[in-house]
């Protein structure tokens, strides 16, 4: 890899170059766009789970005071299958006159029987999603080897069930879109991580040519996955700018972030593994399945419309038999959140290994350490285990003392991150300052300082000297920032704009050595240098691993389980900034922390309506929670740039639920690890019936899954 | 008077004062002079009640509300159900605090109300007439604040979203704890979330800050 070695700025430390903006208020996201003459948009949302709409009567809204524009969502009668689903749309001159007019809304309904239970919408006689299929959509099958027979040479043989929720990405800032019209001309601010994806998608809906069509993201309050296209919103927020003839704002309320734009799938996963009586991995048998929403075996934004994840994972196991289904029920759709299928797959893996390692009698990293093909991340556990302590701190599970007990557990992950495609534009000024421009997204991730440094390095500039704007369809084009593949598509782009610049400069100069003369060169410019740089091979690749340590304390007493520390061994190739890159880290371990102790959405079985819509019920981590976070960053400049956003929230409730494990010597099976579980786990309350009770329930579907043929489904392809 | 739901049965009556009597039986009881002469007096109490209030009713129209913000005094026209967030976004046009939930949940859209954090979101507009609010915009008039720079420099966000709530409360924090504890930080944090996670940067920032010189 061709990144120079010794470097100034790659690799090291600088504060974000966007972060004076956003501390002083100055940076205007989505929500803060003020166009003269702008109208207020909101959507009204079906109160019913499943609903057949025969028409909806507009007529009372139209004429209500304030109120410029009023659409359906859809001509015609059409169906609605779950609580929060797009029915009409409003814009009117303030908030106070479209909220009175929300009620006007005359909906001529036909409620239908709705299921939001993944276990009930399996049964014989549960009402359908969708008429015409059934709820438990054609799943994925995978076989290896000869499982049975592997089992019955296996010395050990472990079984588990382990189920994961639904999780809601939640990001601060709502979905949401201000659109301007211009004659035929299109401009629309998007809370997006794609304004490209948003320029052809809002085209197509509205049927303008893409030239006619601009999209403009300058700072957007998180996505996690949920943003990669304008959604229902984006287009009527559009529709509803047309028809009224002025520019509307229509930003999702928290209530409407909760039911209708995204979330990662739920996963119940019946495991059986085999080993070896020294723990090398055998056979492995899977039946699993969760729900994705209403469109179950539909593709989403993002991928990961299904529910389907890699197993077994990132281990490597001669024989397995794998069978995955997707339920349908009716809830809002999911779609790819933060590492679509990684935390669900690695949260039954790693649990099963560890019920491995207690049958054995032995070291769970052991165990890791014997089976994990990945030498990258088996590196990264002797490093983190000599640094957390692993060796000193390991005892037999719930052989702590005391009603606090204290636990450890681990657990690796693989991303491919990868990334290619960005074209960029550089202009160099002739008072030596530099512009650069790209068509990418900055989720908070830190993409603009990931330009400001490469071009620093590159140039041999300080990074002040280097302005950077991203976020417009006007500027070159870079892909959708998803898959961790943002850094890795554009800095290679942006080391080939520079190598250009360099050249040219050279030329029109006539300064031999342009980074050694820099303002000589630059002052010999009669007009500002433009040069355009493009991805190439041979900077970056995919591969990111990672491993994470957690040390939790459990109070038996309470079920209260406090997670003390978490120590991440993360690679990402060649470290870009170090300063932000940790952040990211920072962001993926507490996302991963919510994961395992406090985030659920939670349907309403007897209504089909979200219950906890809301920050009081959906809990986010909190400043109490955050636990002490270690991070060891490899710099490993000779892979190449390597992207981390998402590896870094893989592993992090597996090694929370592993930690648990072992602090009680008794396993959680399902996250979140609330108190109640805990407390059931250790027999001081009945089992809840979202837990290991539901037994029951959750066998026929499991027979049901195991029973599907060996067809369809491609083999999921992990980095080794 | 009768109770609107109707008198419990078997309820006992506290004392005599605390039993059920209605207008009608109390005016009875006074006799016809008597009661043609309360109720002039009692008339005219109500009417001078009814003045009283009136002058304090506000609405349902908009009508004028002005708010010092940032030291300036604005007046606005706004229906008394405005949330002071919705007058500081959108009538104000400073767009720093931030609206997240619009339900006290989640700390975006913190201002200091005569130097107390506060949700924007759960006052109304008019209730803040009469005091100070301070948001984001109005803290660095001579350049960045010691909790600014400190955010910047420890990376204590990300997407930024959040960013203005903390800046707001962890003003406030040094104000009247100028070298707070860990525990004490994350105590004024309380009221916040983060979805990025930049926790641990946002609370070195805060102890970073405390021991700024300027401080």
């Amino acid at each position: 890899m061709p990144w120079p070695k010794n470097t100034k700025y790659l690799g090291k430390s600088t504060p974000r170059t966007d972060g004076p903006t956003k501390v002083s208020g100055r940076a205007k996201f989505t929500a803060d766009v003020a166009l003269p003459g702008m109208l207020y948009g909101a959507i009204v949302r079906s109160s019913w789970p499943a609903a057949r709409i025969r028409s909806v009567n507009l007529a009372p809204v139209i004429a209500a005071p304030g109120i410029r524009a009023a659409i359906p969502a859809q001509e015609g009668t059409f169906e609605v299958r779950y609580y929060g689903a797009e029915i009409a749309a409003i814009a009117g001159i303030s908030r106070q006159a479209v909220l009175d007019a929300l009620p006007l809304v005359a909906i001529d309904a036909e409620p239908r029987p709705f299921v939001v239970s993944e276990t009930d919408a399996t049964r014989g006689e549960s009402p359908k999603v969708f008429a015409d299929r059934p709820n438990l959509g054609e799943g994925k099958a995978r076989n290896t080897g000869e499982v049975e027979a592997a089992f019955a040479a296996s010395a050990a043989v472990v079984e588990g069930t382990y189920h994961t929720q639904v999780e809601i990405h939640h990001p601060l800032e709502p979905h949401g879109h201000v659109v301007a019209w211009d004659e035929d001309e299109l401009t629309a601010w998007s809370s997006t991580q794609g304004v490209f994806a948003c320029r052809t998608a809002f085209a197509q809906a509205l049927g303008l040519p893409q030239n006619k069509v601009r999209v403009v993201c300058d700072h957007m309050g998180g996505g996690f996955g949920a943003k990669f296209n304008p959604g229902a919103e984006g287009i009527l927020c559009a529709r509803l700018a047309q028809a009224a003839g002025a520019p509307v704002k229509l930003m999702l309320t928290r209530f409407e972030q909760a039911l209708a734009v995204g979330n990662r799938p739920s996963s119940h996963q019946k495991i059986k593994l085999g080993a070896t009586a020294d723990g090398k991995l055998t056979a492995f048998q899977m039946e699993a399945f969760g729900t994705a929403g209403f469109g179950a075996g539909e593709s989403t934004g993002g991928g990961s419309g299904r529910a389907s994840f890699p197993a077994p994972y990132i281990y490597t196991v001669p024989a397995t038999r794998v069978r995955q289904g997707t339920v349908a029920i009716n809830a809002g759709q999911a779609c790819a959140m933060r590492a679509p299928g990684h935390p669900v797959a690695s949260f039954g893996m790693e649990a099963i290994l560890d019920d491995l390692a207690v049958k054995l009698n032995a070291d769970p990293l052991d165990l890791r350490l014997k089976n994990d093909p990945s030498e990258i991340r088996r590196r990264e556990y002797e490093l983190g285990a000599e640094k957390f302590g692993w060796r000193q701190k390991y005892r037999k599970p719930g052989s702590a003392p005391g009603a606090l007990k204290i636990g450890i557990g681990c657990a690796g992950a693989a991303w491919m991150s990868g990334g290619k495609g960005t074209q960029a534009e550089l202009q160099v000024n002739a008072d030596g300052t530099v512009e650069v421009r790209v068509g990418t997204q900055d989720l908070g991730t830190g993409s603009r300082s990931v330009i400001q440094i490469v071009a620093a390095e590159m140039l041999g500039l300080a990074p002040e000297k280097i302005a950077v704007r991203v976020g417009d369809t006007r500027f070159p084009p870079s892909g959708s920032s998803g898959g961790s593949q943002t850094t890795a598509s554009v800095s290679p782009a942006i080391y080939d704009a520079c190598e250009k610049a360099l050249a040219e400069l050279a030329r029109l100069s006539e300064v031999p050595d342009p980074k050694t003369d820099w303002l000589t060169a630059c002052k010999k410019l009669s007009a500002p240098l433009q040069v355009r740089g493009q991805w190439r091979e041979g900077l970056s690749a995919g591969g990111a691993c990672g491993v994470q340590f957690a040390e939790v304390e459990v109070d038996t007493e309470t079920g209260f389980v406090k997670v003390k520390k978490i120590l991440v061994v993360q690679d990402c190739g060649a470290v870009v900034n170090r300063l932000t890159c940790e952040s990211q880290i920072n962001g993926g371990v507490i996302m991963g922390l919510g994961y395992a102790l406090y985030e659920e959405r939670v349907m309403d079985r007897a209504t089909g309506v979200v219950l906890n819509p809301n920050f009081e019920t959906y809990k986010l981590p909190g400043a109490a929670d955050i636990p002490e976070i270690e991070i060891m960053l490899l710099d490993m400049p000779e892979r190449g740039v390597i992207g981390v956003g998402e590896p870094c929230t893989i592993p992090t409730a597996s090694a929370i639920a592993n930690a648990v494990a072992n602090a009680i010597g008794v396993r959680v099976d399902s996250l979140p690890i609330t108190p109640d579980r805990v407390l059931a786990a250790l027999g001081k309350v009945p089992a809840t019936q979202r837990g290991a009770s539901a037994v029951r329930e959750f066998e026929p579907v499991f027979r049901h899954v195991a029973a599907l043929p060996a067809t369809a489904g491609a083999k999921e392809e992990l980095p080794t | 008077m009768r109770s609107r739901g109707g008198a419990k049965q078997n309820e006992p009556a506290a004392s005599p004062l605390a039993a059920p009597v209605s207008r009608r039986d109390f005016l009875r009881g006074l006799g016809t002079t008597a009661v043609s002469a309360a109720t002039v007096g009692a008339n005219a109490v109500a009417a001078e009640l009814a003045q009283a209030n009136a002058e304090k009713l506000r609405g349902p129209q908009a009508a004028p509300v002005t708010l010092s913000i940032n030291g300036e005094r604005r007046t606005f026209t706004l229906e008394p159900r405005v949330t002071l967030l919705e007058a500081i976004r959108l009538h104000a046009g400073l767009s720093g605090p931030k609206e997240v939930c619009d339900r006290a949940t989640c700390g975006a859209c913190t201002v200091l109300l005569d130097g107390v954090p506060v949700y924007a979101c759960m006052m109304l507009a008019l209730e803040a007439e009469g005091r100070e609010i301070l948001t984001v915009e109005g803290l660095a008039r001579g350049g960045p604040t010691p909790v600014q720079k400190q955010l910047v420099a420890c990376d204590g966000l990300q997407c930024g979203f959040c960013t203005p709530g903390f800046v707001m409360s962890l003003t406030a924090l040094l104000k009247n704890k100028p070298r707070p504890t860990e525990a004490e930080v994350r105590r004024a944090c309380a009221g916040h979330l983060c979805r990025c996670g930049s926790y641990p940067r946002v609370f070195a920032a805060a102890l970073a800050a405390s021991r700024a010189p300027s401080a």
